[in-house]
């Protein structure tokens, strides 16, 4: 049998290209962008975080480690990280509540052009220039802004409610900056899950909170959790928004690595930060990933 | 044990009106079957029982309570649906436990009547199974199971048969009839056809553009049917039209068709319905009507033969015959056709 099958796969051989010629000359564009454009930049940022200096002008450059102790050496960093952590934890938890009902009202209560037209009013802040969306929110929330005038109208005797440069006013620029991801990756989930399957828990006595929590929640898991991770990772090295909405409190990792690189001219220390900040988030998501495996596999 | 009825319901999406005036009853412990076409509302007012749909007009009871303004929650019902719709997060015994945790049943009572359900359906190894490891004959007994374990009021089956392959379907059909035996279920069940209606129910209701044109046992439905609708959609039906005459009817060539059913006044145009099966080609004592027809194709399908064939003035015409020695008319062949006056239904239509 394996002599009368070999020389037919060799005369076939002869005529077709081998399969991994085919294979890699269809990879090589993709490899060969991610080598460029992400590979490359991240490998030379990697290699200044050991340097001891800004690889600039004819000073001898060693390589030291020393950056990475960079929490030991400066405590103060890790209150920075403590509060750049909780901003992106209470994003994320923000965005997840009103992403996921925003995507069910979508899911559940309209359908065909309406629901195309609100799908693309939510893709709106991502069409907007970030500067000119965070700006626009000093407008809405500084003292005698957009806010606090409504509500002097309301209830005139009361104190001002600006809370422009302040935690809240970050978490709210970029909940509004990121709603959009968690919103589409919920929707996705919900918009697959069957209406008999909601039927079938009406029918067996379930009212609207014990279908929400046991049935649409856990099987819209993976587009909450997806969602999660898509806001989660930038939010915690975002620096424009806590620049702008948080004035003073607004020191975050972002904005200090952004020091590092743009005021402090100390690249290496920016990022050694970077990675650092990398490694936490990957130990997170890492904790995560059993929740996130079951979440998948359960509606596989 | 309760009986369900439905006065008066009407319902339109938008301007489209979907069903007009319904009023039925399903005694209890009786298996009705809604049986229509697509379009036909049938599914329409399966959920208005089941309270899905709030209809524009009319009400419902389930048993003594009128049910028309209480949610699907409220009203203790068990369905199936086409789709299986089991969650797929759960487990088959988690599935099946869903209702009793609901109406507050949980622990050793919720077990034994889960393995009870699941005994009933024969899956008793299948509890610890997630749905989507289960063939859809096993998908579809765990959603009878989950919806027979709550002890419903009514079992209401959308269609629940339709995804399921002929053999599946033939026994999930003598599964679901035993069940439903067993517990003497009030059961409404949707299909658009017609030979499941006929096996399984007690009762068939036609439902024709939003109105129930016939309802009743399925042989009296197939015997006398009352509109050529009915005729049509459940079995096959010969249609001969002509002009009332001498209580029997005038066809346009001129032969004089009889019939035991009483018609309209003379001079007024009628149709009857004749059954193919009803019809021989040789003549049989006390057929007193006959045509001539040519057969156009002969449909060999080994225990039934078809023959389509055509009148001289061009009515096509049906006609089934057993099998009985193998020898089959051919095609070209002229023909007469002979049957009971008994035979020919007169239907509105």
């Amino acid at each position: 049998m394996p002599n009368k099958a070999t020389p037919q796969r060799a005369s076939k051989g002869a005529r077709i290209l081998p399969q991994w010629v085919s294979t890699t000359a269809l990879l090589l564009p993709a490899y060969g962008w991610l080598t460029i454009a992400v590979f490359l930049p991240l490998l030379t940022m990697f290699l200044f975080s050991f340097m001891n200096k800004t690889p600039m002008g004819k000073a001898p450059i060693e390589f030291t480690l020393r950056h990475y102790r960079a929490f030991i050496d400066q405590p103060y960093l890790i209150k920075i990280a403590t509060n750049t952590l909780l901003m992106g934890l209470w994003t994320t938890l923000a965005c997840a509540i009103l992403g996921f009902l925003a995507a069910l009202a979508l899911v559940r209560c309209t359908h065909g052009a309406r629901r195309e037209t609100l799908l693309i009013l939510i893709l709106l802040p991502f069409w907007t220039n970030g500067l000119v969306r965070v700006f626009s929110w000093t407008m809405v929330l500084r003292e005698n802004g957009f806010l606090d005038n409504i509500w002097h109208w309301i209830a005139p005797a009361a104190g001002s409610i600006a809370i422009l440069y302040s935690r809240e006013a970050i978490v709210i620029g970029l909940v509004h900056g990121y709603l959009p991801y968690m919103i589409l990756t919920c929707y996705i989930a919900l918009v697959t899950i069957d209406d008999a399957i909601i039927e079938a828990a009406q029918s067996l006595g379930a009212r609207w909170w014990v279908i929400l929590t046991k049935i649409l929640i856990p099987l819209a898991a993976p587009g909450l959790i997806s969602g999660a991770v898509l806001t989660f990772v930038p939010v915690i090295g975002s620096f424009m928004e806590p620049r702008i909405l948080g004035g003073k409190v607004g020191v975050t990792m972002g904005t200090v690595i952004e020091d590092q690189f743009t005021q402090a001219f100390n690249w290496p220390l920016g990022a050694s930060l970077s990675f650092t900040l990398l490694a936490v988030t990957m130990a997170i998501f890492a904790t995560f990933s059993g929740v996130l495996r079951r979440g998948t596999g359960g509606t596989a | 044990m309760t009986t369900v009825s439905v006065q008066n319901v009407a319902k339109s999406f938008g301007t489209i009106p979907v069903l007009h005036d319904i009023d039925a009853v399903f005694p209890q412990g009786t298996f009705t079957s809604l049986l229509g076409p697509s379009g036909s509302g049938k599914t329409t007012l399966l959920r208005i029982i089941a309270g899905f749909v709030a209809p524009d007009q009319g009400e419902v009871t389930i048993g003594e309570k009128d049910v028309t303004g209480i949610p699907v929650w409220g009203r203790n019902i068990g369905m199936m649906f086409q789709s299986y719709a089991l969650f797929p997060h759960m487990t088959v015994a988690r599935n099946v436990a869903f209702g009793l945790e609901r109406r507050g049943i949980k622990g050793a009572e919720a077990q034994k009547a889960v393995a009870e359900a699941l005994d009933m359906v024969h899956l008793s190894d299948f509890g610890d199974r997630m749905p989507k490891n289960l063939s859809g004959g096993q998908q579809q007994r765990v959603a009878l199971a989950r919806a027979m374990v709550i002890k419903p009021s009514v079992l209401l089956l959308d269609e629940p048969l339709s995804a399921l392959d002929r053999r599946l379907r033939q026994e999930m059909q003598v599964e679901l009839l035993r069940i439903q035996r067993q517990t003497g279920l009030t059961t409404i069940f949707v299909t658009h056809d017609q030979e499941e209606a006929l096996t399984l129910s007690d009762r068939i209701a036609i439902l024709d553009k939003g109105r129930i044109v016939q309802s009743g046992a399925p042989e009296d439905i197939y015997e006398n049917p009352q509109t050529r609708f009915a005729a049509e959609f459940l079995g096959d039906s010969n249609f001969l039209t002509g002009v009332v005459e001498a209580g029997g009817v005038r066809l346009p060539d001129g032969t004089l068709i009889q019939t035991t059913a009483t018609l309209h006044a003379n001079g007024q145009k009628a149709t009857l319905a004749i059954r193919p099966e009803k019809m021989s080609p040789t003549p049989l004592e006390g057929a007193t009507n006959h045509v001539a027809a040519k057969i156009l194709t002969v449909i060999y399908a080994g225990p039934a033969l078809s023959y389509l064939l055509q009148t001289p003035d061009g009515t096509r015409l049906k006609l089934f015959q057993a099998n009985r020695d193998g020898t089959l008319m051919r095609e070209g062949d002229s023909i007469t056709l002979h049957w009971s006056p008994a035979h020919s239904i007169p239907v509105q239509n």
